[in-house]
């Protein structure tokens, strides 16, 4: 790309120059996207990185219109009345549902060390990242490194976070709360086992970041796979902590 | 920056990889329109049975036999499931925005091709799944398109609201991801690929109008996919969000206390952007065509740009006008129908905006440009009758009549396929590598034109005389029997358009092996898919990174050597 300098020369020498339509003067030529990376030679892992956290975001906004038309569909239907055909009435039959306080605090507990651990994780991997140039450098030795296996270990907890909401929906079962037991029931299914299934999303993402090491792939390219998950991760720990904080106190 | 380097990056050898499971822009686009194409004749076909129906109701036809009047139900729901779906959502956006707007901005691809392929074929699987459904026992559902519960939340409400309607919705929850991935694939390619130079007040109408139509999707389509999962848990697993109460053949069901109020809410908060969603990129390419064909600037393209803008605002602010029969309060209904007004205002400014750019210009009437002129008209015609529909006194009295067929079909069903006509005729060229047959383009338009009108006006005449809408056979009923005339004038009116429709296809084919070839800007436009050769190579620029210096509608400039000038020219002062 020409300096912006050099591209002002090129109109003030332009053969029709100065004609425009009276509008305001010229905007100046650049300020648009970077060209796309490539085209230039090799990856650009930094516009590389931008470009995946602009998608993240944009996919993060639709989780978001999800949850946010169930939480509509929630307060909808806790506040409609019912009609009952035994006391020929309008009843509320939103209904109870007893939580498994003690076994989703613990749950709750372990997705937030695993957003700790993840941010480390995404720490680490950023640094590595920066110091690859160096250590690419014949005879360049950065000292005996140890990495801790921050990624495996918020894999772990992510397995134990799953696992503890099996146990809970079973904790719910045994409760004899199931699915279709009432409105309030069907809603705790729906929006813990949808959480579920979007953090399992994050999983996959995660043994796929895991992986790319073992795939030999470039540490900037693990980076960016980290970096994007990590702040699904985090984003599925806000998710939950919503969810938790609707199913207990708008009941 | 006419003759791009032939450095091409390389293409992906082996047919499989090159055309099939492809990662490139083009060929995706292609895969959705000619996806698009087919849906569209499926649909078309639907629709022509239910005309037939409606005139003839006990005629036996070939292939279907005796249409019973669930079958005709049946009819109209995947007509308008398949249209809305797989037609006005796919082609516009799918199809020729995947196509042209990585083009456009100067980018060489998406910004996530195997994003970009994934959301293909999970389209693809949805259509699949949706067809599907036709071949089931009890066959496809009949609870119209738009789903309202009871009658799609209980299984045996009726035939084809077994295993048909649950085919229904997955096909819909699948076609929920997919266009959820490419609204993502299309804001981050819009936002962040973009050339040199290329500011979002340089991009192209055409541009803009994808992006628009791209966050609406990113935020319309995840509502409607809560409500089918919602719908699907009230059918399959005993909940009760949607359904009351209700006894169905005699039979009373478990669910107890649901609100069907409830889906009509989050079917229409996605309902009405989708409206959008499908006619938003033919404003667009109308803008581009109009600008081009009448070889002067867009009037007023910073208009253009908020106008659009604002349409996509306030289409998620008027999902109620369609619920004024629903039961709501006067006071929200009261709401909704000053918003649904407001969007008069900008669809004004557009509507006047394209008429002052073809003022007084030397326009060129090739068959594109007829097109887009005939997309004006349609957009007026049918916008017109929208301020009647958003008031509500009116609205109770027209809402379950033809009246309202009219108004949508005019103008988000044939407007809409008016912009992908343009399109197809405009961007043929470039797409494969040929030139269309121009005598039947413009055949093809003229009875296109004609018909639609001979069809869809007349439902005005027959809403407003009470003709009521969804019903299958009207000779029993007096007043409506004596309407039965007008149907057999839409009828035949739509057999000679659908016919028509076949010097279309024809000429596509055609035209794709034994057009004349098309040079690289056939019709001297200014934007960047007319700099690079034509089809484009793999990288779209062939190892050029575009440079832009000019807004993309400069047409007839004071003193330069020709009546256009590229965005990519560096020798004239950008006016923007």
């Amino acid at each position: 790309m020409g300096h912006p300098q050099s591209l002002m020369a090129t109109y003030t020498t332009s053969p029709i120059g100065g004609v425009d339509r009276g509008h305001k003067p010229p905007a100046p030529p650049f300020g648009g996207g970077d060209g796309g990376g490539s085209g230039n030679g090799g990856p650009d892992y930094g516009a590389r990185l931008r470009r995946a956290r602009l998608g993240l975001i944009c996919g993060i906004g639709t989780v978001c219109m999800v949850f946010i038309a169930l939480t509509s569909a929630y307060i909808v239907r806790q506040g409609i009345p019912s009609f009952d055909d035994a006391s020929n009435t309008y009843v509320h039959d939103w209904g109870i549902v007893q939580l498994p306080w003690l076994l989703l605090g613990i749950n709750t507990a372990l997705l937030l060390l695993s957003s700790v651990t993840m941010e480390f994780a995404r720490r680490d991997a950023a640094r590595r990242a920066a110091l690859a140039p160096v250590r690419s450098i014949p005879g360049v030795s950065l000292g005996n490194e140890r990495s801790f296996p921050w990624l495996g270990i918020t894999v772990l907890l992510g397995f134990g976070f799953l696992a503890g909401q099996w146990l809970a929906w079973g904790e719910l079962h045994d409760r004899g709360f199931f699915v279709n037991t009432n409105p309030n029931s069907s809603f705790v299914f729906l929006l813990t086992i949808a959480h579920a299934v979007h953090l399992a999303g994050g999983l996959i993402a995660l043994l796929w970041a895991g992986s790319s090491s073992l795939l030999g792939k470039p540490v900037e390219a693990r980076r960016i796979a980290v970096d994007i998950t990590a702040w699904y991760w985090h984003f599925m720990a806000v998710l939950w902590i919503y969810i938790f904080a609707l199913l207990s106190f708008a009941r | 920056m006419a003759t791009p380097a032939t450095v091409h990056a390389h293409a992906p050898q082996g047919f499989i990889r090159r055309y099939i499971f492809s990662l490139d822009h083009k060929v995706i686009g292609i895969q959705y329109f000619f996806l698009a194409l087919t849906a569209v004749f499926v649909g078309m076909f639907l629709s022509l049975l239910m005309r037939i129906h409606l005139v003839w109701p006990s005629a036996n036809l070939p292939l279907v036999g005796e249409i019973k009047p669930e079958t005709y139900l049946t009819l109209l729901t995947m007509h308008g499931t398949i249209m809305v779906f797989f037609v006005l959502t796919t082609a516009p956006q799918g199809g020729f925005g995947n196509y042209f707007l990585p083009i456009q901005i100067g980018a060489p691809d998406m910004a996530f091709p195997v994003l970009n392929m994934l959301s293909f074929w999970t389209t693809f699987v949805a259509f699949v799944v949706i067809i599907a459904a036709f071949f089931v026992s009890g066959g496809a559902p009949l609870h119209g398109w738009t789903g309202y519960p009871p009658l799609s939340a209980v299984q045996s409400a009726g035939p084809g609201e077994g295993l048909g309607a649950d085919l229904w919705i997955t096909s819909i929850a699948i076609f929920c991801i997919a266009s959820l991935m490419g609204a993502l694939n299309f804001i981050t390619t819009t936002l962040d690929l973009r050339a040199k130079g290329m500011t979002m007040m340089r991009m192209p109408l055409t541009v803009w109008s994808w992006f628009i139509t791209a966050i609406l999707g990113l935020l319309a389509f995840g509502v409607l996919l809560s409500a089918g999962i919602l719908l699907l848990m009230d059918r399959n697993l005993g909940t009760s969000f949607y359904v009351p109460l209700v006894v169905v053949n005699g039979q009373v069901m478990l669910h107890k206390g649901g609100s069907p109020l409830l889906w009509q809410h989050l079917f229409w908060f996605f309902g009405h952007p989708e409206v959008y969603i499908a006619i938003l990129p033919g404003m667009g390419v109308t803008s581009q065509i109009l600008s081009t064909f009448s070889r002067k600037p867009i009037f007023g393209y910073k208009a253009m740009v908020y106008a659009m803008l604002s349409i996509g605002f306030f289409g998620f602010m008027v999902w109620g006008h369609h619920m004024f029969m629903s039961g709501m309060s006067p006071y929200s209904a009261f709401a909704f129908s000053i918003l649904t007004m407001c969007i008069g205002v900008p669809s004004a400014i557009k509507t006047f905006n394209w008429l002052g750019t073809m003022y007084k210009a030397h326009i060129r009437f090739q068959t594109p440009m007829l097109y887009a002129i005939g997309f004006v008209s349609l957009f007026v015609s049918g916008g017109l009758s929208g301020p009647f529909l958003a008031q509500p006194v009116l609205d109770i009295q027209l809402h379950d009549t033809y009246f309202v067929v009219g108004h949508f079909h005019l103008i988000m069903g044939v407007a809409a396929i008016f912009g992908m006509f343009a399109a197809t005729y405009y961007w043929f060229p470039k797409m494969f590598g040929r030139m269309m047959n121009e005598f039947w383009g413009r055949i093809h338009f003229f009875l296109t034109l004609a018909g639609t009108y001979a069809i869809f006006m007349p439902m005005h005449y027959l809403g407003m005389a009470g003709g009521t809408r969804r019903y299958s056979d009207y000779r029993e009923v007096k007043y409506l029997a004596t309407l039965i005339p007008l149907h057999q004038f839409m009828t035949y009116a739509a057999i000679i358009t659908i016919a028509a429709q076949f010097i279309f296809v024809i000429n596509l084919f055609w035209s794709m092996f034994k057009g004349p070839k098309a040079s690289d800007n056939p019709w001297e436009s200014t934007t960047l898919e007319w700099i690079t050769t034509t089809p484009p190579p793999h990288d779209n620029f062939g190892g050029v990174t575009p440079v832009v210096h000019n807004g993309p509608y400069e047409y007839g400039v004071p003193g330069a050597p020709k009546d256009y000038v590229m965005q990519t020219d560096p020798a004239v002062v950008a006016t923007h």
